[in-house]
């Protein structure tokens, strides 16, 4: 292609008339690959312009509080102390509670639709899940407060008191909003990613992975357990470290439902606050500087953990030699 | 004999439970879905109605009133996204398809995947300190560009993909006949692949048209027309999220109203995207 793309070639080769033809610029193509490369680059100069405005717009906060920033449980905007400990408590034990949720359920929903289930079921599933995760997370939001969290106060709730209210993480008064109720919503959030991406993976796995196991006469669930699942272990791990990643800055539907009170308690019904709802709550009500800064800095944090889980999300689908499926759903 | 007839069976029966737990959960996953769907439909269409699509929101306290500002303030910063993140996500994505060192592509597509996971809310806060606190106000410029720039590691990484689904016979041809190179990409290239490309372009904004959190510190909201691109606007995920959490009823109606337009907007946008590509991104003929 290089030897045909080149003027001069072609000219010396064609003969006098073509010999006569002046040899076409080589200014547009040069141009036209440095613009394109300026724009790949962009997504370069993003990652750091973000973390420059984030670093930058926290700097006072940084020098103030230092490493007990993140340490520190007082957050008071009156007396100008923040400590951002209870967020990341939150936002730790809500994506958790998302996770033990919606891992298995992603996983054993992607064997379904590549092992399992009949062919003529497995598209219009797929299409259900890319529906489900095009939902904006508002709506999801919208339906926690009105809909989920009243029946999860009247009939879940009661039930686990009931049921385990001998451990602490069961206690206590039932409010409905809740950073169970958070980790509710951050599961159906992530549901979506984990499973299209779990799929992927497990339709990377050779067939003669599972030709081989039946031929030694493993029954169909012996075969994906065996054949299927330990191989695609490092793909899948891979797969709900993405969705780690989405859970743990999802905003709106977890400010929604999760009840917004920045402390540090055992148990699970009682309202939580998370560094992304944090920042959207709080942001425009940020009178002070200091307070501003403080946000800003939620917000590096935020960045720096989310920035290090989609690394090794990545890092880990990449050995699959999956073709990145983080993009058949956003 | 007999221990290895049980054994079997129990193996059989086991294998059975674990297509029944696959199968429970796949329902389980798609539940959310159809029970947002019916409670949409449910709260929510009684109210979408004539008033609802022209009229400004009532005043606090009066009943009544729409969401027209909210539904054209969407459109205006979805094109103002679009302005941004096209170009830049375009573009991007031919250098990753046609040009670049196998390895410095693996790199950059890494990092765009990295890009596509940042939080949108760190959106919000970063052009609020780039834009809003520089030109001191919030604006519909801010909004734009917030979800303009979460557009950009999505289109490159959709358009990159259809442009390597183009035969290498096409773009050997057009060198052939002496077409430089960029004119081969742009007339050829991109141009076999252009249904592709907008499909994923309709992709990107489809999934940003229901953002909200990157709008709270850029585009603010604003409960009346915009009258200018320096200042605040409406945006229907904005609108939804604030009646949501207030405390009238009526107001909570409208938000349903305004969430199943705006469900319903962004699937059918999905639906034109499977109607255009219908099985392949590349004209191929």
């Amino acid at each position: 292609m290089s030897i045909l793309a080149n003027g001069d070639t072609a000219a010396l080769m064609a003969g006098p008339v073509a010999a006569r033809m002046k040899p076409p610029s080589r200014f547009g193509d040069k141009a036209f690959e440095w613009l394109t490369l300026a724009m790949a680059m962009a997504v370069v100069a993003l990652v750091f312009l973000v973390g420059w405005q984030l670093a930058r717009g926290s700097s006072l906060a940084i020098q103030k509080f230092g490493f007990h920033f993140l340490t520190t449980s007082t957050w008071d905007p009156v007396a100008e102390q923040f400590g951002a400990l209870p967020f990341v408590y939150g936002t730790v034990v809500s994506s958790l509670i998302g996770l033990i949720i919606a891992v298995p359920l992603s996983i054993a929903t992607a064997v379904y639709l590549t092992e399992l289930a009949p062919l003529w079921i497995r598209q219009p599933l797929v299409s259900l899940i890319e529906m489900l995760a095009a939902i904006p997370s508002v709506i999801l939001g919208l339906w926690g407060i009105f809909v989920m969290i009243p029946w999860l106060r009247d009939y879940p709730f009661p039930l686990f008191k009931k049921l385990f209210g001998w451990t602490p993480l069961f206690r206590g008064p039932i409010y409905g909003v809740s950073m169970l109720a958070g980790g509710i919503i951050i599961a159906i959030m992530i549901l979506p990613i984990i499973t299209s991406v779990s799929r992927e993976i497990l339709r990377s796995v050779p067939n003669l992975q599972r030709e081989a196991a039946y031929a030694l006469g493993a029954t169909r669930w012996e075969v994906t357990r065996i054949a299927v699942l330990s191989y695609a272990k490092k793909g899948l791990f891979g797969a709900v470290i993405l969705g780690l990643g989405r859970a743990l800055g999802e905003t709106m539907a977890v400010t929604m439902v999760i009840g917004n009170t920045p402390q540090i308690a055992a148990s699970l019904f009682a309202p939580g606050y998370t560094l992304a709802s944090v920042i959207a709550n709080e942001f425009t009500e940020a009178t002070t500087d200091i307070y501003l800064q403080s946000l800003f800095e939620i917000g590096l944090v935020l960045f720096g953990i989310t920035i290090l889980a989609n690394l090794v999300a990545q890092l880990l689908l990449k050995t699959m030699g999956t073709k990145m499926a983080t993009r058949a759903v956003q | 004999m007999q221990a290895t007839s049980t054994n079997h069976s129990w193996r059989k029966i086991k294998s059975t439970l674990a297509s029944a737990l696959a199968f429970t959960s796949a329902v389980l996953v798609i539940a959310p879905l159809g029970l947002v769907f019916f409670h949409l439909l449910k709260s929510g269409a009684s109210s979408v109605n004539w008033d609802f699509f022209t009229h400004l929101p009532a005043p606090v306290g009066a009943i009544g009133g729409g969401m027209a500002n909210a539904i054209v303030g969407s459109f205006e910063l979805l094109g103002l996204a679009a302005i941004i993140g096209v170009p830049i996500g375009v573009l991007g994505g031919v250098y990753l398809a046609e040009y670049g060192s196998a390895r410095a592509n693996a790199m950059l597509r890494f990092v765009a995947d990295v890009l596509n996971g940042v939080p949108s809310i760190i959106w919000g806060i970063v052009v609020y300190g780039l834009v809003v606190l520089r030109f001191k106000g919030f604006s519909a410029y801010a909004g734009g560009l917030a979800l303009g720039l979460m557009m950009v590691p999505l289109i490159m990484r959709t358009t990159e993909e259809v442009l390597l689904l183009v035969p290498n016979g096409y773009r050997e041809a057009a060198l052939a006949l002496g077409i430089t190179r960029w004119k081969t990409i742009v007339h050829i290239v991109m141009k076999t692949a252009s249904k592709g490309i907008i499909t994923g372009i309709l992709l990107a904004l489809a999934r940003v048209a229901g953002e909200t959190a990157p709008l709270l510190f850029t585009a603010f909201g604003n409960r009346f027309w915009n009258h200018s691109l320096h200042e605040p606007i409406a945006a229907l995920p904005l609108q939804i999220f604030s009646y949501a959490i207030s405390p009238y009823d009526d107001w909570h109606r409208q938000a349903w109203a305004g969430a199943l337009v705006l469900v319903i907007t962004i699937f059918f946008i999905n639906m034109l995207v499977r109607f255009l590509t219908r099985g392949r991104m590349v004209s191929v003929t």
